[in-house]
């Protein structure tokens, strides 16, 4: 753990070993024709297992990009993937194929966001989900098909004896969405990673799948990953929360810290555009001003500066010429002091979120 | 499947009827005479009636056309003997039975069209899948810039230059010739060779910038990154799935070119002078030789059409999204 000096810093550790997973200053870069893009740019985060972590943040901000380098999925012709990933141990940065491959689909798996553009419209739903059975446990055809079934019932596909042969464009959004958990979790994954799977998705059957995922969750004791930019989603499902802006952390803590008492303005922002039930239907909903950075040209200092409205608050304009770094455990990436933070929050937002 | 066949059917049935009759009515807008072809400027009116009688060209058009089309189905009878259904009738040139020329050549345009096929399916596909699995690299690049090179070296262009290089100036093989498969697959093999690699560059060198830009686009398709993140090889990946879907464009573009491979026979089998349904479809025209032209064209059109009931079958077959009927 000597990094942690160096490097950002992490959640307090409760039992003082290795987490299970635990991201180092990772950078992501693409060599693009316009330029360098730092989709991730100095990110540091650690997940126990059993735990959710919940990451937040708008489009671009580095969410996606994060997971597809803890899985390896990053073509290395564009990508310089700079950093630290371990995985129970295990380097994952710098690791060869094959070693890869293994914990692929077996240690470590992902939910994608689109199950219909995720799953293969050429081969059955049974065969899409033993494939990865098959590879890593060595096990034959018939029983990995049976595993299959044993999977789709599980994740609460009607009939899955007869339905494991069906093909993705037979089943609806839903049990397409379930199907995908089912390939996801078949070899009992001590990691998932959630990338959006519910935004395809319409409420009701949004809220079954998050049922479905505590559930298995509680089973296996995995640890998720869960991306989205929908809160109400993240309140839902996560024990810790953080929120990526820009390619980097700019708030961490746990759930209720992070959605009750946010730090950053950027979290204010995002809890502000939020529609409550409880509030005035003529209420005008408060957008954070501005569009989201250039990952090619970020702007100085703090990249959220130029859509912040308490700029004027720290001295020396310190916002524009000098990045805030985000401190060890609970803290927020930003210039503005305990108090004010805490003040401005309880003035200004709070009482606009009621 | 039944349903799909039997509509397919029908539909073929009715493209053939069609063609037969614009054929025939196409036949007699065109110059010439058959009559004179055969007896030349000193012929007399009444010789040339003789011969019109003959040849059963007295008849008003419909009438011929309906004892052409009936022939097909209950035989004709000819002054030279009894004309078997399938009877596509006498020809006015050799006055041999249409069929049994038609039987007699098609075996060679059989062989060029469907060895042409298999060249370019190979070596057009399989250089795109190493084109796009080396993406970028000097292989793929060398594979691109000679691709874009060939796909304008035409059959007729092509041809007299591999003949002379390959044939008269250095000798390493014999001029092409169509030996049937029963004489030895060798001698097939190597009588056919050179016409296979020209009339298939063009399509070798499209089809190889097609597989490569198809294969690059579906390997950047969510659901074999999906495949990746479930642990499979990029070996396995790039042959199961994006392969897979590759082959949706291809065999698409593949119905459409079918009939293009059957024209490209015709132009190789005038280049390197293979006796084939091609030649006899420019001789039979040249001659004004109805029932000949009539027997070439119906045979031609239902090759192609039975190729694309075969083509929309692989299609069902290679996306189950497809359902036949």
């Amino acid at each position: 753990m000597t990094t942690l000096t160096k490097t950002e810093g992490v959640p307090a550790q409760s039992d003082g070993g290795d987490p299970f997973l635990s991201v180092r200053d990772l950078r992501v870069h693409f060599s693009t024709e316009d330029g360098l893009v730092k989709a991730v740019d100095g990110l540091s985060f650690d997940l126990e297992k059993g735990r959710t972590l919940g990451i937040v943040g708008e489009s671009g901000s580095g969410k996606s990009v994060t997971n597809l380098s803890i899985l390896g999925l990053h073509n290395p012709e564009f990508a310089n993937i700079t950093g630290q990933i371990t995985l129970d141990g295990q380097e994952l940065i710098g690791a060869r194929e094959k070693t890869l491959e293994r914990l692929r689909g077996n240690k470590m798996a992902m939910i994608f966001q689109d199950p219909l553009t995720a799953l293969s419209p050429f081969y059955t739903v049974g065969r899409q989900i033993a494939e990865p059975y098959m590879k890593h446990t060595g096990a034959s055809k018939k029983e990995a098909r049976a595993r299959a079934i044993e999977m789709l019932d599980k994740v609460g596909i009607p009939q899955p004896k007869t339905r494991v042969d069906d093909y993705p464009h037979q089943f609806s959004g839903g049990m397409r969405q379930r199907a995908m958990i089912a390939m996801a979790l078949v070899c009992n994954p001590e990691l998932i990673i959630a990338d959006e799977p519910t935004t395809a998705l319409d409420v009701t059957v949004q809220a079954q799948i998050l049922d479905l995922l505590k559930d298995l969750q509680q089973e296996f004791g995995s640890a998720i990953i869960f991306i989205t930019h929908d809160l109400g989603v993240i309140a839902d499902m996560a024990d810790d929360i953080m929120v990526m802006y820009g390619g980097r952390a700019v708030e961490r803590g746990t759930r209720n810290e992070v959605l009750h008492a946010p730090r950053h303005p950027y979290s204010w922002g995002l809890l502000s555009s939020m529609p409550r039930l409880t509030s005035d239907v003529n209420e005008k909903l408060s957008p954070i001003p501005g569009t989201p950075p250039s990952l090619l040209n970020p702007p100085t200092g703090c990249p959220f500066h130029p859509r912040c409205g308490f700029t004027d608050e720290v001295p020396d304009g310190r916002c524009a010429s000098e990045r805030p770094e985000l401190e060890p455990g609970r803290a927020a990436a930003c210039h503005l002091t305990a108090d004010q933070k805490q003040t401005f929050f309880i003035e200004q937002i709070k009482p606009r979120l009621v | 499947m039944l349903q799909f066949l039997l509509r397919r059917t029908i539909g073929a049935l009715v493209i053939l009827l069609l063609i037969s009759a614009v054929t025939f009515v196409i036949f007699f807008q065109l110059p010439g005479d058959p009559a004179y072809l055969s007896c030349g400027k000193n012929c007399g009116p009444a010789q040339i009636d003789l011969i019109h009688r003959n040849l059963g060209l007295d008849e008003s058009i419909p009438v011929q056309y309906w004892e052409f089309m009936k022939g097909i189905f209950v035989g004709r009878t000819f002054e030279i003997g009894q004309c078997d259904a399938p009877c596509l009738g006498v020809s006015f040139h050799s006055r041999e039975m249409v069929w049994d020329t038609i039987v007699d050549r098609f075996p060679t345009t059989l062989s060029l069209t469907v060895g042409g096929f298999v060249v370019f399916l190979v070596v057009g596909l399989g250089t795109g899948m190493i084109a796009a699995w080396k993406k970028g690299t000097l292989i793929d690049k060398g594979f691109s810039s000679l691709s874009l090179v060939l796909s304008s070296f035409q059959i007729y262009f092509l041809g007299p230059i591999v003949m002379g290089l390959v044939v008269w100036n250095h000798g390493w093989l014999d001029a092409p010739k169509y030996f049937p498969i029963t004489d030895g697959v060798g001698k097939w093999f190597l009588g056919l060779l050179i016409p296979w690699l020209v009339m298939s560059t063009i399509f070798t060198a499209q089809y190889t910038r097609l597989m490569r830009s198809t294969m690059i686009e579906q390997l950047q398709e969510e659901h074999v990154r999906t495949a990746r993140a479930k642990g499979m090889s990029r070996v396995y990946v790039f042959f199961r799935y994006a392969t897979r879907g590759a082959m949706i464009p291809i065999v698409t573009i593949l119905g459409m070119d079918l009939s293009g491979l059957l024209g490209g026979a015709i132009v190789t089998e005038l280049t390197f002078s293979l006796a084939g349904i091609g030649r006899l479809a420019v001789e039979s025209v040249t001659n004004i030789d109805l029932p000949l032209t009539m027997g070439v064209m119906l045979v031609g059109a239902t090759f192609i059409l039975l190729l694309n009931v075969v083509v929309d079958a692989a299609y069902a077959y290679i996306d189950p999204r497809v359902r036949l009927g």
